[in-house]
């Protein structure tokens, strides 16, 4: 059910609590994950999304992060010759458990991609409800869902006079928020996303990270960056990935942002973030 | 190392040709108008093959060439009504079969088959595109003609066309498909969208315009067929929409008219080719306007 207003929002704050206490929106557990190949291309990844938090995934090229975020919502298997092991927890459920759909998984678990990718046979307004639709659900509130959604990203002022045109007539950034509109209209519990301001420009970036701060109020959101002053203005959390001479991704060190940024505990988080390598 | 200096290679003003210049231009030159000649000559044959197709038929074509049958030697007038309703007929049957086939087969390979059982199919496809239509033909004859429905008939011919049509249709359309880009299958899986809502509600209209081109050129190769139906079909002086029993149909009557001795034959053998192209022609412009409209 879509609910209007705050009613839906947690904030664990407000409870008295910290983060320390809080359960985990997502847990990895020794995750492991294949390319085709016999060596892995990420290894024994335990991680935690906290919820209603921005959680960074940050390394440098091919340490494996896009694959450890693919993992997340099983869209890592549909790669040909693809392979997972060890385990995702969403909440208290293990998402690669034996008897569970993917594509349950990846209705409660949403995703934004590096670029851009409305469906170009599509209206805008037909791109919002696009995974409502395609699943095969009856959209009583179409026109509802449509202008909940695209305010969500800030984008109603924009479209609300051209909705039955193309989502391909608008620019990037716009793209990628009607694709952001078209993963939250899904009512997901996480928003996974790839890299999602690598394909735009800096003023688009700007509009794509304010609106990540407004969305944890009510969605979980673990991103992918390889910009890591956009890790630390966006997150609360930040995961540094790296591979190592075996090529094989490994998750470093992870820790609120703040730390990770200005007091990391391993030598190599910190060569990485004073721009030493990488 | 040191550095490349001025000595080494020679700086030359740009007023000045470089070695060879003249010559790259005149080859280029050269290069260019063979190629843009034989993409003229493309359209060329294009254009001398229906203009000529309609100058020789056109003086066949009155209001009888549409309504009636053909009519015996000797006899003023007559049509090739039954022919072209043998035509229709049997392309819709022959569609009912190779548009699903082919259309399953498409996805099939381009969504799903890998490995060896997938390039089986996809060279047994090739090697069925590369078939002589007569092979078909005599194949289906001696198949359903002779054995499992004992005469000619229009069901034969269909079979026949359908044989013929089901490569092309898979082998575009595979073709089509694998053009949709990956990012939007993933979009589409990303929103919890099943694998086969991916394919039917995402892919395939993606990819609408060019499987309904896929689709227009196996029938426009179908429609032009003579061989297989003389085969299978045989002809039939009359109109029948019956497609238990012989058939007319264009490519025959064409044929027909083509090899008799008479003048006014000939004349009307033109006049049922024009109508054949016609009958393409309007097809493939029909699809195209109604694929361009639902493109907004």
């Amino acid at each position: 059910m879509i609910t209007v207003g705050n009613d839906g929002v947690r904030t664990f704050e407000a409870a008295g609590r910290t983060d320390a206490d809080v359960a985990p929106a997502l847990r990895t557990e020794g995750l492991t994950a294949w390319y085709g190949g016999p060596n892995p291309a990420i290894a024994d990844v335990n991680l935690s999304v906290l919820p209603n938090k921005a959680t960074a995934i940050i390394g440098p090229s091919g340490c494996g992060k896009s694959t450890a975020l693919r993992c997340l919502n099983r869209m890592h298997e549909v790669i040909r010759g693809a392979r997972v092991a060890g385990r995702v927890y969403l909440e208290e459920e293990d998402i690669y458990a034996p008897g569970v759909d993917p594509v349950r998984v990846r209705r409660r678990i949403g995703m934004v991609f590096q670029k851009p990718n409305p469906f170009p046979m599509m209206s805008i307004f037909d791109n919002v409800i696009a995974g409502l639709r395609l699943s095969g659900e009856r959209v009583k509130n179409a026109d509802e869902i449509v202008w909940r959604c695209l305010d969500a990203v800030g984008l109603w002022g924009e479209v609300k006079d051209k909705l039955r045109s193309s989502g391909s007539s608008l620019s990037g950034g716009q793209q990628q928020r009607l694709c952001i509109a078209r993963a939250i209209a899904m009512e997901p519990d996480v928003l996974l996303m790839d890299e999602p301001c690598s394909a735009l420009d800096p003023i688009a970036t700007y509009r794509i990270e304010e609106l990540i701060s407004q969305l944890k109020r009510r969605y979980t959101i673990a991103i992918v960056t390889h910009n890591m002053q956009q890790a630390s203005r966006v997150s609360d959390y930040t995961a540094f990935f790296l591979a190592g001479p075996d090529r094989v991704g490994r998750l470093v060190e992870y820790g609120p942002t703040e730390q990770i940024f200005t007091n990391p505990k391993e030598r190599r988080t910190e060569d990485y973030i004073t721009g030493r390598f990488g | 190392m040191a550095a490349v200096s001025g000595a080494l290679v020679a700086r030359r003003p740009l007023s000045q040709a470089l070695p060879g210049e003249l010559r790259r231009r005149m080859v280029d030159r050269i290069a260019m108008s063979l190629i843009a000649s034989t993409a003229l000559l493309g359209c060329a044959v294009l254009l001398f093959v229906v203009s000529y197709v309609v100058v020789r038929g056109a003086p066949a074509i009155d209001v009888a060439f549409f309504t009636e049958g053909p009519k015996p030697y000797g006899e003023e007038g007559g049509g090739v009504l039954p022919a072209i309703v043998g035509t229709l007929s049997m392309l819709l049957l022959a569609s009912a079969i190779a548009i699903p086939a082919g259309l399953g087969t498409a996805i099939y390979l381009s969504e799903f088959g890998r490995g060896a059982f997938a390039h089986a199919v996809r060279f047994a496809l090739d090697l069925l595109a590369g078939m002589p239509s007569i092979v078909i033909g005599v194949f289906v004859w001696s198949l359903l003609v002779r054995q499992v429905i004992g005469r000619f008939s229009g069901i034969a011919g269909a079979v026949a066309l359908a044989i013929i049509m089901i490569p092309i249709v898979s082998r575009t359309v595979e073709e089509i498909l694998r053009l949709v880009p990956d990012a939007l299958r993933e979009g589409s899986l990303a929103l919890g969208v099943p694998r086969w809502r991916t394919i039917v509600g995402v892919v395939l209209p993606t990819a609408r315009a060019g499987v309904i081109t896929g689709v227009m050129l196996s029938l426009a190769r179908a429609g032009g067929e003579t061989a297989p139906l003389l085969l299978t079909a045989l002809g039939n002086q009359f109109l029948s929409f019956d497609l238990t029993s012989p058939i007319a149909s264009l490519p025959v009557q064409i044929y027909n008219y083509a090899v008799a001795p008479y003048e006014d034959w000939h004349t009307k053998a033109w006049g049922s080719a024009l109508v054949l192209v016609s009958v393409i022609g309007c097809l493939s412009l029909v699809t195209r306007i109604a694929t361009r409209r639902a493109r907004l």
